[in-house]
């Protein structure tokens, strides 16, 4: 455990750390250089329009994080109050899929059934229904996609309270409201820094959403106004701009999160209920029923939407053409080239922090160790967007950008799935090695040896869990591919916003269909996978 | 590394000026354990007797000084290669892995076994009395024969020191003395050096020979095991065991 500069695992995790540190420093070289070759460009971006994309998107971002982590907390706390119902397992499985939903397939789904041709406004008869698109259509997908994920951190929270402390709540005949004020709410109020954060953060670099829901510029964010500088006006300069302040931004507000003690990697276990001492009135148990009623039905509306949607295209067509099936090849393909470049580099990461960690015996961390714990949760400061814009600045000028496609597309969602890959890898990895370190390093089992025999038993698991998470990230990415797709390179998200574009909303809803189903199969064998390991 | 294995008997133990710091306060060790003999450590909570044996080990790395096994200085060494083997209190086995191929791995940390270590592991097992349950996995044994696995490991590494680490003081009583008794026939077989840390007076009379006593990160007193219990051992020691004999085991 000394000597653990010399150790192999310290060296394969600072290779790690040195490809994402390429990546992101790339796409920051890009910036740099574009910016210092038309300075004068870059200052004649700030106007009042950024100054409005700015606010707006701030404004969203709160909005966005208060209607989702509020009710989770209420949410969570009636799931933790009825350890056994009937279905409740099926809900908590049901919260955990819009986390590896695609975006552009969530965001149909809610069209499908808010929008102008939507369910309700056939419910109400044309001219009645408000529709979506704009403000409310970004905040009910932001809702969708992070009500259900706070709701299961809450959970998790509550469920890491002693039982000892609930068996004394009752012995002392504490009633409800003391054991939420004394018991569930220090729980609660722990993880809400936390839980906030993130969900602030996912939304201030929510992409797809606000380019499909937006619905134009008066309802436009940084990374929105990134691709359409890029991509629309060519306006490199300004995409210099908006690409700094979009850095500037989140890096604020993670600083102002982490001194709140919040924590960008997060750390996420299967929420546990234990038997509960407190048993829930019937006035409470009502309520709380409404409420688990009320999401579950916010939440599996427009699942249910994008699946009625997607069966009434042709799928039989759409299934013989060849658009289709080029586009979920290179899907797959990179999906998976995706996945593994991600489990790599976060095991990698993973394994040296803890060797390194191993190594110091209390005191503070190195600098080294320290860019290993958080240097994953950095990733989620840095968009794809602005990773991608940075190279596509980068490279314009030297090589073909959209012949780069594949490799961006694999590289920068291999990074961005890091942070979620560690989370799943890294609580059975530093509780395997807390049991074999000693041992191993005893008997002498090391390098390929101790891969083999100790490491890859006890994590293939988890590892799976996080491969099958990364490459559903991967197959939904639509930042990336906007960016670089072109005709030649297409994946099943851009094919899909292609033909969105193109008002075949049909086809656009079957791909919709396709491409939830093989997510959704993935997410599904994550939960089957993590469920096994705790068994 | 594999120069003294097989080689019948044991090696003496020094720990010369050996100072070391989790941070706080200072360990300092100078003590000698003689060759094939069991020396028993003991002293309160925090006296440093597993941070001792860690630095024996190579877990730890001392901050000056120098470790010694028979005579060389193992102090740059890494755990493996030390001419000893520990049994630790916990997490002895990988879970994943049967009994056979635990032990095996004593013989080869990439589990390439030739004919002559399964032998060997058999053989082992057998004397631990294990015999028919090589393929079990450790989750299918008790916490005894658990540990009667890694003492299989033990005879199949063949060094001339052996760590315990309070290899016994989550087993009931009739079971550690079964322990206690294996444990001193194969040093009878084997005569390697042990050195058993404790917090069990009892253990300590019945299997050590000799006595190193800890306070307060040093040596407090050392000596033959069974002056300590004459009354003959420091005021620290007394204090610690306790008035008597009558309350040396407590529950």
């Amino acid at each position: 455990m000394q000597r653990a500069s010399s150790d192999s695992r310290v060296t394969a995790g600072i290779i790690a750390l040195a490809a994402v540190a390429l990546l992101i420093g790339g796409a920051l070289a890009g910036l740099a250089l574009e910016g210092a070759h038309d300075l004068s460009g870059a200052v004649s971006a700030f106007d009042p329009y950024l100054v409005r994309v700015v606010r707006f998107t701030l404004w969203q971002a709160l909005l966005s994080t208060l209607l989702s982590v509020v009710p989770a907390l209420f949410v969570a706390r009636a799931l933790a109050r009825h350890p056994r119902f009937f279905g409740r397992g099926l809900i908590l499985q049901l919260f955990a899929l819009p986390l590896a939903l695609p975006a552009i397939v969530a965001a149909l789904g809610i069209l499908a059934l808010y929008g102008n041709a939507g369910y309700f406004a056939g419910l109400l008869g044309g001219g009645n229904w408000p529709g979506i698109y704009g403000l409310s259509g970004i905040l009910v997908a932001h809702v969708f996609f992070n009500l259900p994920l706070a709701t299961r951190l809450f959970l998790e929270a509550l469920g890491t309270v002693p039982a000892n402390q609930w068996r004394l709540a009752s012995q002392l005949g504490m009633g409800v409201r003391p054991a939420f004020r004394l018991i569930e709410w220090p729980a609660l109020r722990a993880a809400l820094p936390g839980v906030a954060g993130l969900v602030f953060m996912l939304c201030i670099t929510s992409f797809t959403i606000v380019l499909t829901l937006g619905g134009g510029p008066a309802a436009t964010t940084l990374e929105v106004a990134i691709y359409q500088a890029l991509r629309f006006d060519f306006d490199p300069a300004r995409a210099v701009t908006l690409t700094l302040l979009q850095i500037a931004l989140t890096f604020a507000v993670v600083l102002a999160l982490t001194r709140l003690g919040a924590n960008t990697v997060g750390d996420a276990n299967l929420p546990v209920a234990p038997r509960r001492y407190l048993p829930a009135g019937i006035a409470e148990t009502v309520l709380n029923a409404a409420l688990i009623v009320l999401s579950l039905l916010f939440v599996a509306g427009p699942m249910a939407a994008t699946i009625t949607a997607g069966l009434g295209a042709d799928l039989g067509r759409l299934a013989g053409e060849g658009a289709v099936r080029r586009a979920t090849l290179t899907s797959v393909g990179l999906a998976l080239l995706s996945a593994l470049l991600s489990v790599s580099l976060s095991l990698s990461l993973i394994m040296a922090r803890r060797v390194l960690s191993l190594g110091r015996r209390g005191g503070a961390g190195t600098w080294l160790e320290h860019a290993m714990d958080t240097g994953a949760g950095f990733v989620l400061v840095v968009p794809p967007i602005v990773i991608g814009a940075g190279w596509f600045l980068l490279l314009r000028t030297a090589v073909d950008v959209f012949a780069i496609a594949p490799l961006m597309v694999v590289a920068v969602n291999a990074v961005m799935a890091m942070p979620f890959v560690i989370r799943a890898v890294r609580p059975a990895h530093d509780a395997a090695s807390e049991r074999h370190e000693r041992l191993c390093a005893q008997l002498g089992i090391s390098g390929w040896s101790r891969l083999r025999l100790v490491d890859w038993p006890s994590l293939r698991r988890p590892l799976a869990t996080g491969f099958a998470f990364a490459m559903a990230l991967s197959l939904g990415d639509l930042g990336v591919i906007a960016l670089f797709g072109s005709d030649s390179i297409q994946t099943l998200p851009y094919l899909l916003l292609a033909r969105m574009g193109s008002y075949r909303t049909a086809d656009a809803a079957g791909l919709a269909l396709l491409l939830g189903m093989v997510c959704l199969a993935l997410v599904l064998a994550t939960d089957r996978l993590g469920r096994e390991e705790r068994a | 590394m594999t120069d003294i294995t097989g080689a019948k008997g044991g090696a003496a133990v020094r720990l010369d000026k050996v100072t070391f710091s989790y941070g706080e306060a200072p360990f300092v060790f100078d003590a000698e354990f003689a060759a094939s003999r069991i020396t028993a450590i003991m002293g309160p909570s925090g006296s440093g007797k597993s941070t001792l044996l860690n630095l024996v080990a190579g877990f730890e790395t001392p901050a000056s000084g120098r470790v010694l096994v028979g005579g060389s200085d193992v102090t740059a060494a890494p755990p493996s290669a030390r001419p000893l083997s520990m049994v630790f209190q916990e997490n002895n086995l990988f879970g994943h892995l049967s009994v056979e191929k635990n032990v095996g791995l004593g013989r080869s940390p990439s589990l390439s076994l030739i004919d002559a270590d399964r032998v060997a592991v058999t053989e082992a097992l057998r004397r631990v009395g294990l015999a028919g349950k090589e393929k079990r996995l450790p989750r299918e044994l008790s916490g005894g024969e658990r540990q009667r696995v890694a003492l299989a490991r033990v005879l199949v590494r063949d060094r001339p020191v052996l760590l315990l680490d309070e290899p016994f003081a989550s087993l009931g009583p009739a079971l550690r003395d079964d322990m206690l008794d294996l444990v001193a026939e194969l040093h009878g077989e084997r005569q390697m050096t042990v050195l058993f840390v404790t917090h069990q007076p009892e253990d300590a009379r019945r299997l050590g020979q000799d006595m190193v006593f800890l306070d307060d990160g040093k040596v407090a007193a050392a000596g033959a095991a069974a002056d300590f219990f004459d009354g003959a051992g420091p005021d620290a020691f007394r204090r610690y065991i306790g008035s008597g004999p009558a309350n040396s085991r407590r529950v």
